[in-house]
């Protein structure tokens, strides 16, 4: 019943969406006798959406943009926590066919801007600082590679990707203040399969998707910052308020996300909006917290405590897992809500606590929220992940080296198929037949591979491939690369640090026992909905694996003067004696005369005297 | 003769079944010395490995060989060990009978010239006697077949042991006067790497000598056959060209071939002068020094064909010489045919001036050459520099190699013209000197 009564104010919300609809939508003269049957197939088709329809003034009284805010605490079995702040601004704006927007409410302007400029139907990037242990955290809500990710979907009708794709790296390195600058070709792929649109539309061709990664970017407050001015209330109310920097990057692992994708405005999918989500998953440690008490609260995480939710918000709740603390044997949560709620996520039911920030009973008589998490044991299962990955370099030395990723299915008795992708640059020349997958000792030949060899100074390597995980299983991918020597300027700066690699994507539907809501309309909390999903007997997962660090063989770099005149010298040496042979002639030595003689000719000469 | 020949290469053969099969090779395989990027074998495989993927080999930057190598492999990668060692017998054989056939010419030449009295008389010494001229074809194929360099190269199952097939097979179809096949073999051997291509002009003036056409740039029947070679020659590169089109169905191998060695973009460490030098080479002047580097080795070409113009089979050698010193991506391989040559010119031996210093330098070299190279990317203890310091020496060393044979060879020809035992004006025994 809790849970129920949770859910309603979004209910008003969508009720509130389909009345702006419903309104919208008498503008466009319909078809005389459009039956019932007619229009769900229409909506299937989102492509073919009445032009008129997005020219469709927007309606002068109703807000048509809406923002929700939450925060998903969940106590680990590390002892440590993990808090994921999840916003999401939806704008009712469609950019599919090519129409300038200047009218902007919630929606940040600059980020509207650029997607409308550069035809951009979907973008994803994150930031991240540290690596996620999925075997002591579980899977995250949404992962994310160590270092900056970026991945695009344009609009069909964009023509010069790779020109625009360049000019959009440059933008975005301006509003986030990331080094995105350094996205071009030569770390940039486009993935045929790895990375589908997670929106609304049919363009599944790989030639406007370009996809790269940055493992060596640091994440820190000067990114933040751009990041929270995105937000409609910024820092100044509502969760964000949480989001100070000097508590958020002294944690174990950071990430920072912007996902923009079309979205469906209502069940028939007649129209799109554009939802723009803007995610925060921290982890906090116990141990460099420095306290010995076992204890958690939102003052201690992020040293604020909350006071309103930001006033924009249709929606704004906190939401704590309790599953594994049903009788309270884990931790002690205070204060106590009586609101419950039930979600799938990553293919388990899981309950959560959940505060919600609107109502003002909430705050209770200190008009302030501290929840206060009391760790009692940290013993009790953890759900282990059906799929997990690590990567590894294997090999001494700066010649050869072979990349081993292996991927690890614990599911007992079912198989299920991965998509492997590895963006490998340029100076690790793989080669691709010696390329091997075993699992359990046998060879496992992927039924997929599609690989682009890597063109020096120019594009990377891009593998990916299908590889069926047999139950209960370890399967490794190797394959073998030698060193590139690269001239001196194409060092880093700290060449003997090493060169990384980004870290592999396997990208999977995983079996699961529990339902999932497959309806994507049902109003379900943010952290849970997110990976579009079409089969109720199966969750999709996306997992990063480490990035590696590779080092080089490097040349002197202090000597580049000494090595042109030394080989110059040589090339010289063997210029010049085959050019005194080729230009001189034998001759017989005459004795030369000796010193004193030479002397005295000298002295005759000037004496006008014949020479001895 | 027969026997020794058939025992060489029974001994030949069997050195390298021995080390293929042992687990040397795997070691030998990824030498740099031995391998470049354009021969390693592993980038062959890699090709014939994308070749099955679908993928065009040349869409990547791991496979530079040319397409008929490739569509070579693709029917005998099975027998890749046999046929590597066959480049290298039928190589043997034909630098064997080659090299017989030049000695009978320059036998018969010496004759005509004592016969004429052309020689002065104190020259008797440097006549040559068939008895030292007997065992040096015997020589020259022991030279190519047991040295180390060929050894190795050919248990690597370096492509550039075929380039060396084709360039013996055309010192072969030269020497026996065949227009045609030494045109059609050094159009192969370009094909394959370019730098041969300077080498039509000694083949050019030799068959111009056997045919007694006078090489003067004023009469017709000069130009007339300088024109019927260049025909053959540029005719049946156009062929080839056409057909490795039509194999892959697109040009881009000629900028994965041609273009991936006139404009070195890969510098792993090899026993050249490249690799370092445009390591560390300033971005705006890399394209002057390219283009100086590449010209220097053409270069040699014209004032050689000048100087030489007599003796074409000299000529070739030192074309080899210098395409193997300057070539962009050098390996021991190219250094072994041009090594066989020397026992040809073991005549000369009296006028070398520093044999023995070079011969030190090459061996302490190419012994150094593994060391410091593991002392940089394994031990971690030395750097760059040491194998850098270490290409140089080589390569000084290969230059006064050359240039004192260029040395004797044209003092001996001074002293058949002049004279060996030279008077001063004063009657003391004089000294020559280059002026």
């Amino acid at each position: 019943m809790a849970s129920y009564w949770n859910r309603n104010p979004i209910r008003v919300f969508v009720f509130l969406i389909l009345t702006v609809f419903v309104v919208v939508r008498s503008n466009i003269p319909s078809t005389p006798g459009e039956g019932a049957e007619e229009r769900r197939w229409e909506a299937s088709q989102v492509g073919d959406v009445d032009p008129g329809m997005s020219v469709a003034p927007p309606h002068p009284h109703t807000n048509t943009d809406s923002f929700q805010e939450e925060l998903v605490v969940r106590p680990l079995h590390s002892g440590d926590i993990y808090a994921s702040f999840q916003f999401r601004t939806v704008w009712e704006a469609d950019f599919s066919r090519g129409n300038k927007v200047s009218h902007y409410q919630l929606f940040p302007k600059s980020l509207g801007q650029v997607i409308s400029k550069f035809s951009v139907r979907e973008l994803h990037i994150s930031f991240t600082q540290g690596y996620w242990r999925t075997m002591q955290w579980g899977q995250p809500f949404l992962p994310s590679p160590p270092g900056a990710e970026l991945w695009v979907w344009f609009q069909d009708s964009v023509t010069d990707v790779d020109g625009t794709w360049k000019e959009l790296t440059n933008v975005l390195s301006g509003i986030f203040c990331a080094s995105l600058n350094f996205i071009d070709s030569t770390n940039t792929v486009q993935p045929s399969a790895a990375f589908k649109p997670l929106g609304v539309g049919n363009v599944t061709d790989h030639r406007f998707l370009r996809y790269a990664t940055l493992p060596r970017e640091i994440v820190c407050t000067e990114n933040l910052t751009p990041w929270k001015k995105l937000l409609p209330c910024g820092s100044k109310a509502g969760l964000a308020v949480l989001l100070k920097s000097e508590k958020l990057f002294h944690s174990s692992f950071h990430s920072q996300a912007v996902h923009i994708r079309p979205i469906c405005q209502d069940q028939r999918c007649k129209s799109t909006s554009l939802e723009l989500r803007q995610t925060l998953n921290a982890v906090f440690d116990l141990h460099t917290s420095g306290q010995a008490k076992r204890e958690w609260s939102l003052f201690k995480m992020f040293s604020r405590t909350l006071t309103e939710a930001c006033p924009l918000a249709s929606s704004s709740k906190i939401y704590i897992d309790i599953t594994d603390n049903s009788q309270g044997e884990q931790f002690e949560l205070s204060p106590a809500s009586s609101l419950l709620s039930q979600a799938v996520v990553l293919g388990d039911r899981r309950t959560f606590s959940v505060y919600d920030l609107t109502d003002q009973a909430t705050f209770g008589s200190t008009r302030s929220l501290n929840l206060l998490i009391r760790l009692k044991s940290t013993d009790g299962d953890m759900l282990r992940p059906l799929l997990h990955a690590e990567r590894y370099v294997a090999g001494y030395g700066l010649q050869t080296g072979e990349i081993h990723t292996v991927m690890y299915n614990h599911h007992p008795y079912r198989s299920f198929p991965v998509l492997l992708l590895d963006s490998v640059p340029w100076y690790l020349r793989l080669y691709i037949h010696t390329l091997t997958v075993t699992s359990k000792g046998k060879e496992n030949k992927p039924s997929y591979i599609h690989y682009q060899p890597s063109k020096d100074r120019l594009r990377p390597h891009l593998l990916e491939m299908l590889v069926q995980l047999p139950p209960n299983s370890a399967t490794e991918v190797t394959v073998e690369f030698e060193r590139a020597l690269l001239k001196w300027t194409e060092y880093t700066p700290d060449p003997n640090h090493g060169f990384y690699v980004g870290s592999s994507v396997i990208s999977s539907l995983v079996p699961s026992t529990v339902a999932t809501n497959t309806s994507i309309t049902q109003e379900q909390p943010l952290f849970s909905s997110f990976f579009p999903c079409k089969e109720e007997l199966s969750y999709f997962v996306r997992v990063y694996t480490e990035p590696l660090l590779v080092n080089l063989p490097t040349p002197d770099f202090s000597m580049p003067y000494n090595v042109i005149c030394l080989t110059c010298t040589v090339v010289a040496v063997g210029y010049g004696s085959l050019y005194n042979l080729l230009t001189r002639s034998f001759q017989i030595e005459e004795p030369s005369p000796g010193l004193a003689k030479r002397i005295a000719n000298v002295i005759r000469r000037m004496r006008g005297v014949p020479p001895l | 003769m027969a026997a020794p020949l058939t025992l060489l290469l029974v001994v030949a053969v069997t050195v390298r079944a021995l080390l293929s099969s042992s687990a040397l090779q795997q070691l030998i395989a990824e030498r740099v010395e031995v391998v470049s990027p354009i021969s390693a074998w592993k980038r062959v495989i890699e090709g014939l490995a994308l070749l099955d993927l679908g993928v065009s080999p040349y869409s990547g930057d791991v496979f530079h060989e040319t397409p008929l190598i490739i569509y070579l492999f693709h029917f005998v990668v099975d027998y890749a060990e046999i046929t590597f060692i066959l480049a290298d017998v039928i190589a043997a054989v034909a630098l064997y009978i080659s090299v017989k056939d030049y000695n009978k010419q320059v036998f018969r030449k010496q004759k005509f010239a004592l016969e004429a009295d052309r020689y002065p008389m104190d020259c008797l010494e440097l006549i040559r006697s068939p008895k030292e001229m007997h065992y040096i074809p015997l020589k020259v194929a022991m030279f190519y077949l047991l040295n180390p360099f060929t050894v190795l190269s050919c248990v690597a199952k370096a492509t550039c042991g075929l380039n060396n097939a084709v360039l013996a097979l055309f010192i072969l179809a030269t020497i026996k006067g065949n227009m045609l096949l030494s045109a059609i073999f050094l159009c192969l051997a370009t094909y394959q790497s370019i730098y041969p291509l300077t080498l039509c002009v000694p083949a050019m003036l030799y068959l111009m000598q056997r045919q007694y056409i006078p090489v003067n740039p004023r009469r017709f029947g000069f130009w007339w056959f300088v024109a019927q070679y260049l025909f053959m020659y540029v005719g049946s590169l156009f062929v080839l060209v056409c057909l490795s089109f039509f194999l892959l169905g697109s040009w881009d191998f000629l900028s994965s071939v041609y273009g991936f060695i006139l404009s070195v973009p890969d510098l792993t460490p090899n026993i050249g002068l490249f690799w370092y030098f445009f390591a560390e080479m300033f971005e705006h002047f890399r394209l002057f020094f390219l283009c100086v580097f590449q010209i220097n080795v053409f270069f040699y070409t014209i004032p050689l064909s000048i100087k030489l113009k007599d003796h074409p089979v000299f000529l070739i050698f030192m074309q080899l010489a210098v395409i193997s010193i300057f070539k962009s991506y050098p390996t021991v391989g190219d250094l072994a045919l041009y090594l066989a040559f020397l026992p040809m010119w073991s005549h000369l031996h009296r006028f070398l001036r520093n044999l023995f210093l070079v011969s030190c330098v090459l061996l302490a070299c190419s012994a150094l050459f593994p060391v410091l190279w593991h002392l940089w990317i394994y031990a971690g203890s030395a750097n760059s520099n040491f194998y850098y310091a270490i290409t140089l020496l080589f390569n000084v060393a290969q230059i006064l190699l050359v240039s004192d044979y260029f040395y004797a060879f044209l003092r001996r020809e001074h002293h058949l013209t002049y004279g060996l035992y030279l008077k001063r004006t004063d009657g003391s025994e004089a000294t020559l000197v280059l002026k």
